[in-house]
C-alpha cells in the first residue's frame, strides 16, 4: 500500500520494534513505541534515542558563508568559533518566523543549518535567494539521518562508542568517528535533559540504531512524548508557538535575537506590534489543555488561546503553551482554559514547568 | 484486539454489558490501544440521563481527548470511582475494572442499533483494510 509518505531508513526497524507510526510533515514516523508514560520516563531517567531523519540540513560553504549567514539567522553568526552551534530564527519581511534552526559553524567557510521538515522547501528558497555568487548552498536533508539520544544516562551511553564526547559542552559539536564512519555529534537537543545530535549517513543508520539498542538502558521513543517532553520545559514548535505570522519576540524569544546586528526582518521585528505575551498554563487538574482552546479570565472574559498542550507525566498535572493578550494581568495567577464544552480553572507559571532537567549536567 | 463475547458494541468502540435493567458501559481495547496511555476521565454526574449515541463523558489520554458516547438511553446509576483514581486501569482492563458507567436503561429496544461481538469483529477488520490504524493530531 503506498501512502504517498515518506520513509526514513530506520522504517522497518521501528515497525519490527512495535511502532505505531503516523503522518508527519510528509513522512511516516513512530509516535510511540512501548507508550508514551513508558517512553517518558525513559528519557527523563534513562536514555532514549529518536529518529529525527526528517529533519533538515543545509551545507552552506565558501567564503561570504559566514556574512551570508549572519544577515539570514537573529543570532550573531559573526563570533562563531568551529566546533560551535546556535539556535536562533530566519525571519521575513514582516518580521514573522521563516523558521527556527541551529546554525553549525563546522570551519570558517563551511556550516551546517539545521531545519524543521515541514519548512525545508521554503527554507531553502529563502536561503538561495539570500545567498550571495560566492556561497554554495547543499540540500543535505535526502542522505542525512539524523538520531538524537538524550537522557541523562546518555553520555555515558554514547560515550562506549564515542569516547570523544565526553569533552562536548552545552551547544558545541565535533566530527567523530562512530563505528568506522565520520559523523558530526553536537551537545543539543528538544527534551531539557542531557543529550546529543548525531548526524551521520542515510544508510548506515541502521547499523547506529541496532549497536544503540543493544544497551539494554536504551529505549526507542516517539514523537509523540517528544512533543510532551518539549512542553514540559517549553521550547517553541514551529507551527504552534512560531509562525509566519508569529515573531520572536511575540514568542517570548527575545534572547535569540540580537539587536546589535543587522538581519532580515530585523527593521520590522523591531517596530511591529507586540499585542500578546506567551503564558504557560499548569491545570488544576490531570485534564490537559489543548491546540485551539481558548483562554478566559476569571472573570470569563476571553482573554487568549492555547497553543500546545499535553499531561504532564513529570507533574502529574495538564499543561499548555499559549498567547495572552499583552493586556491581560490576574494577580494570584489564574486563568481559565476550556471551549464550547467546559471550563478549567488553571495558574500562569514561569517557565519552564518541568526544571530539574539533566540538560546542563 | 480482545472482544468480549457478550457484550455489545458501538462503531464508537463503546461497548455495554446488560443485566436485567442495567448496562455498563466503557470502551473497547481497540479503543484503549488506539488513545494510548489515559490520564483523566471527565465523569457525568449519577442521576444524569442520557440519550443513545449522545456524550456520555470525555477521556483524555496524554496527546489527546476524546468523546464518549452512550450506547443506550437511560439514566447514569452508578459511576467508577477506581478508574478517576487510576485512569489507566481503562488501559489494563478495559472491559472489566476499567468500566466507566452504569446506565439504567429507558429502552430495550435499542440493542437493535447495536453491534454483535461478532459484527463488532467485521467491523474492526474493515476498518484494518481502509487504513493502517488511528491518525494523530501532532
Amino acid at each position: 500500500m503506498s501512502t504517498g509518505l515518506l520513509r526514513t531508513s530506520l522504517y522497518d526497524k521501528q515497525r519490527a520494534l512495535g511502532a505505531k507510526m503516523v503522518p508527519f510533515a510528509g513522512w511516516e514516523m513512530p509516535v510511540q513505541f512501548e507508550g508514551i508514560l513508558k517512553e517518558h520516563e525513559a528519557n527523563r531517567q534513562g536514555c532514549s534515542i529518536f529518529d529525527c531523519s526528517h529533519m533538515g540540513e543545509f551545507l552552506i560553504e565558501g567564503e561570504g558563508a559566514r556574512a551570508a549567514l549572519d544577515r539570514i539567522v537573529t543570532q550573531k553568526v559573526l563570533d562563531m568559533t568551529p566546533g560551535t552551534c546556535r539556535y536562533g530564527m530566519a525571519l521575513n519581511d514582516q518580521g514573522g518566523t521563516i523558521d527556527d534552526l541551529i546554525v553549525y559553524c563546522i570551519t570558517p567557510r563551511k556550516w551546517m543549518v539545521v531545519v524543521n521538515a515541514a519548512n525545508i522547501t521554503k527554507d531553502r528558497e529563502h536561503f538561495e535567494r539570500h545567498l550571495g555568487p560566492d556561497v554554495t548552498f547543499t540540500d543535505i536533508s535526502v542522505g542525512t539521518a539524523k538520531l538524537d539520544v538524550q537522557g541523562p544516562l546518555s553520555r555515558e551511553v554514547l560515550s562506549a562508542l564515542v569516547p570523544g564526547i565526553q569533552g562536548l559542552s552545552y551547544y558545541t559539536f565535533g566530527e567523530f568517528d562512530l563505528l568506522g564512519e565520520k559523523v558530526v555529534i553536537s551537545r543539543t537537543g528538544y527534551t531539557g535533559e542531557l543529550g546529543f545530535e548525531i548526524y551521520y549517513p542515510w544508510d548506515k543508520a541502521e547499523r547506529v540504531w541496532d549497536q544503540l539498542l543493544l544497551d539494554a538502558r536504551v529505549r526507542p521513543t516517539g514523537l509523540g512524548v517528544r512533543d510532551v517532553l518539549r512542553i514540559e520545559v517549553c521550547y517553541p514548535l514551529y507551527g504552534h508557538e512560531l509562525s509566519e505570522e508569529i515573531s520572536p519576540f511575540d514568542a517570548g524569544l527575545r534572547m535569540f535575537v540580537d539587536q546589535g546586528k543587522d538581519f532580515i526582518g530585523k527593521q520590522a521585528l523591531l517596530t511591529r506590534p507586540v499585542p500578546l505575551q506567551t503564558v504557560c498554563v499548569l491545570s488544576d487538574s490531570r485534564r490537559a489543555p489543548r491546540q485551539g482552546q481558548r483562554l478566559y479570565s476569571p472573570e470569563g472574559s476571553e482573554v487568549g488561546e492555547i497553543t500546545s498542550g499535553t499531561f504532564s507525566p513529570a507533574l502529574g498535572f495538564g499543561i499548555g503553551l499559549g498567547f495572552v493578550k499583552k493586556t491581560f494581568t490576574s494577580t494570584d495567577k489564574v486563568i481559565i482554559f476550556g471551549d464550547e464544552k467546559f471550563r478549567q480553572p488553571a495558574r500562569i507559571v514561569t517557565r519552564p514547568f518541568y526544571k530539574e532537567g539533566s540538560l546542563k549536567n | 484486539m480482545d472482544i468480549v463475547d457478550h457484550y455489545l458494541y458501538t462503531k464508537e468502540h463503546e461497548w455495554i454489558n446488560i443485566e436485567d435493567n442495567v448496562g455498563t458501559v466503557g470502551i473497547t481495547d481497540y479503543a484503549q490501544s488506539a488513545l494510548g496511555d489515559i490520564t483523566f476521565i471527565e465523569m457525568p454526574d449519577a442521576g444524569k440521563e442520557v440519550e443513545q449515541f449522545e456524550q456520555l463523558l470525555s477521556v483524555e489520554s496524554v496527546k489527546s481527548a476524546s468523546d464518549i458516547f452512550a450506547p443506550m438511553s437511560g439514566r447514569i446509576i452508578e459511576t467508577n470511582d477506581d478508574v478517576l483514581e487510576d485512569p489507566a486501569l481503562i488501559n489494563r482492563r478495559a472491559y472489566d475494572k476499567g468500566w466507566l458507567v452504569k446506565i439504567e436503561i429507558s429502552d430495550a429496544d435499542e440493542t437493535s442499533n447495536l453491534l454483535t461481538a461478532d459484527e463488532y469483529r467485521n467491523y474492526l477488520e474493515s476498518l484494518d483494510r481502509n487504513d493502517g490504524g488511528e491518525d494523530s493530531e501532532e
